[in-house]
């Protein structure tokens, strides 16, 4: 075992730059995933039916479809497209679609919003319509009836669950090492090469993904439990199985 | 450009077909001893011997908190320098060396492992408690009991999560290309690299994958039917 790269400030600067990136990638795609989900759960329950089709089938190819395809498809596949429009070579944008870190994020909140509006659409269901017809009947708007009972209520329903979902979101993250991007993953597989190094950097990153696995169930059951209206529930498993 | 692409997807037509067939073979492999493994884990933690409990326990724990394209890569380093070495400590001499295909199977297997013995557990503990009782009064022998009423009790409740497994699984199977072991994605990958064509194959590595998940979420809600059989109709949820 071989850990004195540990101590080179050279290689902590991958790590870190790696850990930032990869708290950054489950935030950005964990906010914009949910609400991606949000909105794809309540178009197929009150949208016009072609709409609530073809989210069915989004949502179908989505779940159905390796993610580490997905990465592929986005960032090798649509990049390669884009690479080919005339002029977007010189346009404002670039920058960002050359970034792999845009196709990571694209892919993981088409991905969450895919998974997680399947869970909100079922928990949608779930709610008694007569609590929304009370709200209606307190003279609240359609929206307001949805922001302020729905949506809340169906959470409450759901949120064990939603939770499961963000733990698989911290766990996929590793695969946007295969774009390149620095993640993690990235960092120890650059340190393993150069240090001429075959595991000892795979198992620090696999402690640190232990670590952050356990805090965030950590937060997110305490999340669960302040959550209005929830009772704390005893005995459950410190991480969800997938759902 | 395009005219080449067509072509392309052709040609490889062969290699893909080779590849999907790994692939259903690293699944239906993985999953098989994932099942063995997730009944022994299963057993585990449901035991009365606390030590038993605990190291199954952390197994499942520590499996299913690290990702796994990180342990299938850590796996695939570490394993053979570890076997080396118990295999000299136990006095054999030689270097222990593992194929990718191996490596791939005993990953996805040790991984299925962990989640099956939370579906699995779940599903045991779901039987009523008078029907194991029924079988004790009635003379059952440990093993007719489980055979007769534990396996035919549980799989109602185990098959939802079951299926659930087989599906991630197959979609797993994926992140077996990233070591570099022939199944369908790195055919797709080697395809896509020679043809230039990235848009092409991997849109067309996603239809298979959905092929096959799709065929085998019939299959499953198939069995479901069957192992409900003789169990009264309940609500469709």
């Amino acid at each position: 075992m071989e850990f004195s790269w540990l101590s080179d400030p050279f290689y902590q600067s991958y790590l870190l730059e790696g850990f930032i990136n990869t708290l950054l990638l489950v935030i950005v795609s964990a906010a914009g995933g949910l609400a991606l989900a949000i909105t794809l759960a309540l178009a197929r329950l009150k949208g016009p039916r072609p709409l609530a089709w073809c989210i069915h089938g989004f949502t179908t190819v989505m779940r159905g479809t390796p993610l580490l395809v997905q990465l592929f498809f986005f960032y090798y596949g649509v990049g390669r497209l884009l690479e080919g429009i005339p002029g977007i070579q010189e346009s404002l944008i670039w920058p960002v679609l050359r970034d792999p870190f845009f196709y990571g994020a694209l892919t993981f909140i088409l991905s969450v919003g895919a998974y997680s509006g399947e869970v909100i659409r079922g928990a949608l269901i779930s709610v008694p319509p007569g609590e929304r017809e009370a709200g209606r009947a307190f003279g609240m708007s359609p929206t307001q009836v949805f922001f302020r009972l729905w949506l809340p209520r169906a959470i409450q329903l759901c949120l064990p669950t939603l939770t499961g979902e963000m733990i698989l979101l911290l766990k996929s993250i590793p695969l946007v090492s295969t774009i390149a991007m620095m993640d993690l993953l990235q960092a120890a597989n650059i340190i393993r090469d150069e240090m001429f190094l075959v595991y000892e950097p795979l198992m620090l990153i696999a402690g640190i993904y232990l670590a952050m696995t356990v805090v965030l169930t950590l937060v997110l059951r305490q999340v669960e439990q302040r959550f209005p209206g929830m009772r704390p529930t005893r005995g459950r498993r410190l991480i969800p199985g997938r759902a | 450009m395009n005219q080449v692409s067509q072509e392309g997807l052709i040609d490889w037509a062969g290699p893909i077909a080779e590849g999907a067939l790994t692939t259903i073979e690293i699944a239906v492999l993985s999953y098989a001893i994932g099942l063995v493994l997730g009944l022994i884990g299963a057993s585990a933690r449901l035991s009365p011997w606390a030590p038993l409990r605990g190291l199954a326990t952390a197994y499942s724990t520590a499996v299913r908190a690290i990702p796994e394209l990180l342990l299938l890569i850590l796996l695939y380093y570490a394993g053979p320098p570890a076997l080396t070495a118990i295999a000299n400590a136990l006095g054999f001499a030689g270097n222990v060396t593992i194929n990718g295909f191996v490596t791939a199977v005993g990953v996805l297997a040790f991984v299925q492992g962990a989640y099956m013995t939370e579906v699995l557990r779940g599903a045991i503990l779901a039987i009523p408690g008078g029907q194991l009782e029924a079988a004790n009064a009635f003379g059952f022998s440990p093993w007719a009991r489980f055979s007769r009423i534990v396996i035919p009790g549980m799989l109602p409740n185990a098959i939802p999560g079951m299926s659930n497994l087989w599906l991630i699984l197959i979609k797993d199977t994926a992140l077996v290309s990233v070591i570099g072991f022939n199944e369908l994605f790195f055919t797709i990958q080697q395809a896509a690299d020679s043809t230039r064509a990235q848009f092409l194959f991997y849109a067309a590595a996603g239809v298979i994958y959905l092929a096959m998940t799709l065929t085998s979420t019939a299959l499953f809600a198939r069995l479901e039917r069957y192992v409900r059989r003789g169990q009264p109709a309940t609500e469709e949820a």
